[in-house]
């Protein structure tokens, strides 16, 4: 288990994480999401001990990770792919780490084995691609088999293979009791696998609550009508307070209002209805809804009014 | 299939809590230092250059014999040792001083060592570890290269001076130059933790050796000369001599204790800084 509290952090008198809390469990894929400059990456240097807290606190089973002496038998992480020195190969990398944990060689052959690594284990790590990177740092994550994983932005640079080989393995870690963080600005990689979320922006906490949740929270929930009078119904519904787009020929998205109030509305003025649905907003939506006033680098939002179709089981999908 | 290499999670992150293991530190760092093609090319670099600029340094010497003034042949006649680990001494000693920036630098530019510190996030046993890793090695390389220095240096000089391995504070000399280089190169780990830069490092510590150090002599008096005598590198080399020369403030052991109370200092410095700093 990780836990976060109260934790600060300044650069240069520039705040970047603001009285920061969570709690990460085991047994689950836990999604760390933000924006690009939401201090992701540093809570979890924080987390670690790369970087000193200016103030607060975070601990992996109660204790401070720089009190391990073995940390990487106990914790796991991912935090740049560029973690390795150029002229190195992949194997020696992975032992020198072993070896300061008394990790014996063949565990080195294990993880390389394990991220699909094993024929190019003795070539230096400057001649692999982004991709084989990524696996490299993956493996010096696993190296000491632990019980908590930490990935930041683990899915950098891989194929849609390799996307789909670190889900399932997160899944698989998660299910045999290990705790997992792995963060991404990409809610569409997240939703596929995490069940957890903490969502942060600025610094600050917006969300610590499973996934379903976070999107049931979003505020931006819509009912699409069908009806061959929309028109009036479109006034109706207006005038108890609704929003209404029109969408087409005979189809309104309506927001503000519930279905069955709209129902209620149409029975009453004895309007054919085709059909009433509402319409969950997509998790990559309620991220955007929930986070865009804390983007550091904010452009404007063109999602804000754009009409919200896609469920939340589309999402994996797009990208 | 996963299931087969990883096991399941203990529940007690305790288990993590089995003490440092000194041993494993070390094999760690050696493995860090021989995985790089740069630093074992470095290092046999080191001993081909101290031999090679010994032979060319002391067959010039020998050639030119005839043109030295008197006080020279007899500075030499005095202490031959010091002439024929001198030349190459020189050379050896940037070496060592390159190679030290780098064994630190390098971590720092290529980012290994945020995966070092995940490892010993304690941080000064990775220092320190890494530190005696070096200096063992430059001493056992500095020995090849002063032995292979005096091996040839010694009969190429034999028909002017005759020296022998045997001879009074010759294998001090020899003995002390893979001490001094050994002690030089945590200096130059140090500096390069400090300056966590390759070029910025590299480039002070030359300078260092090479303008600042020289420059102190040019101060006029006595406080010219003493300054000179405790900087580390003037001081560290007195160890290279075979006896004490007329011009050394310091007796060799006493230089070899100034470079050891330069290096701790900024061993020490470069080791509060490692804690402090974010990495």
């Amino acid at each position: 288990m990780i836990e976060v509290r109260d934790l600060c952090k300044s650069y240069d008198g520039k705040v970047v994480i603001d009285h920061l809390s969570f709690t990460v469990q085991p047994g689950v894929v836990t999604g760390f999401l933000g924006p690009n400059g939401a201090g992701k990456s540093t809570t979890m240097r924080l987390i670690v001990g790369l970087d000193r807290p200016t103030s607060g606190d975070a601990t992996i089973g109660g204790i401070h990770y720089v009190e391990l002496p073995r940390p990487l038998r106990v914790v796991g992480a991912l935090l740049d792919a560029g973690a390795t020195h150029k002229g190195r190969t992949a194997y020696d990398h992975l032992l020198y780490l072993a070896q300061t944990q008394g990790i014996p060689r063949g565990r080195v052959d294990e993880v390389l084995e394990l991220v699909g690594l094993h024929d190019v284990a003795h070539e230096r790590a400057g001649t692999f691609s982004l991709g084989m990177g990524q696996r490299l740092g993956l493996a010096a994550a696993l190296i000491g088999d632990p019980s908590v994983l930490i990935l930041d932005e683990p899915v950098n640079g891989l194929d849609p293979d390799g996307i789909m080989w670190i889900r399932n393995l997160v899944i698989h870690l998660a299910s045999e009791g290990r705790t997992i963080l792995v963060s991404s600005h990409l809610m569409s990689e997240i939703a596929a696998t995490a069940s957890d979320l903490i969502v942060i922006g600025r610094g600050r906490l917006i969300a610590a609550c499973t996934t379903d949740e976070f999107v049931e929270r979003s505020s931006k929930r819509t009912v699409l009508v069908k009806s061959p009078d929309a028109v009036a119904l479109a006034d109706l519904i207006t005038s108890a307070g609704g929003h209404v787009e029109t969408h087409g020929e005979g189809e309104l998205i309506v927001t503000l209002v519930d279905a069955a109030h709209i129902g209620a509305l149409a029975f009453t003025a004895r309007l054919e209805l085709h059909e009433l649905t509402p319409q969950l907003a997509s998790l990559e939506d309620a991220f955007m809804e929930q986070t865009h006033t804390s983007t550091e680098f904010g452009g404007h939002s063109s999602n804000s009014d754009s009409p919200v179709f896609a469920t939340a089981s589309s999402v994996g999908a797009d990208r | 299939m996963t299931a087969t290499v990883l096991h399941p999670p203990s529940e007690d992150v305790r288990l993590g809590r089995t003490g440092l293991d000194i041993g494993g530190l070390v094999r760690s760092e050696w493995t860090k230092i021989r995985s790089l093609r740069s630093s074992v090319a470095a290092f046999v670099l080191l001993v081909v250059a101290t031999v090679g600029f010994t032979a060319l340094f002391v067959g010039l010497t020998v050639t030119q014999w005839d043109q030295l003034d008197a006080v020279q042949k007899l500075t030499y006649q005095l202490d031959p040792t010091r002439l024929i680990l001198g030349a190459g001494f020189q050379i050896s000693q940037l070496a060592v001083c390159v190679l030290g920036v780098l064994v630190i630098s390098n971590e720092y530019s290529s980012g290994t060592i945020r995966a070092s510190l995940l490892a010993v996030p304690r941080r000064t046993p990775m220092l320190m570890t890494k530190a005696a890793v070096f200096a063992v090695l430059v001493f056992v390389v500095g020995e090849v290269a002063a032995f292979g220095a005096f091996a040839i240096g010694a009969p190429i000089l034999h028909s002017k001076v005759p020296v022998g391995i045997g001879d009074p504070g010759v294998l001090h000399a020899l003995f002390g130059a893979g001490l001094y280089g050994a002690v030089l190169g945590v200096f130059s780990i140090a500096i390069g933790a400090i300056v966590r830069h390759t070029a910025g490092g590299i480039t002070g510590i030359i300078a260092f050796v090479l303008v600042l150090a020289p420059l102190t002599q040019l101060i006029p008096g006595a406080i010219g000369d003493h300054i000179y005598a405790y900087l580390p590198t003037s001081a560290g080399q007195l160890m290279v001599n075979a006896r004490q020369g007329p011009k050394d403030l310091l007796t060799p052991w006493q230089g070899f204790g100034v470079v050891c109370l330069w290096t701790a200092v900024l061993m020490l410095v470069a080791n509060y800084l490692l804690r402090r700093r974010d990495a």
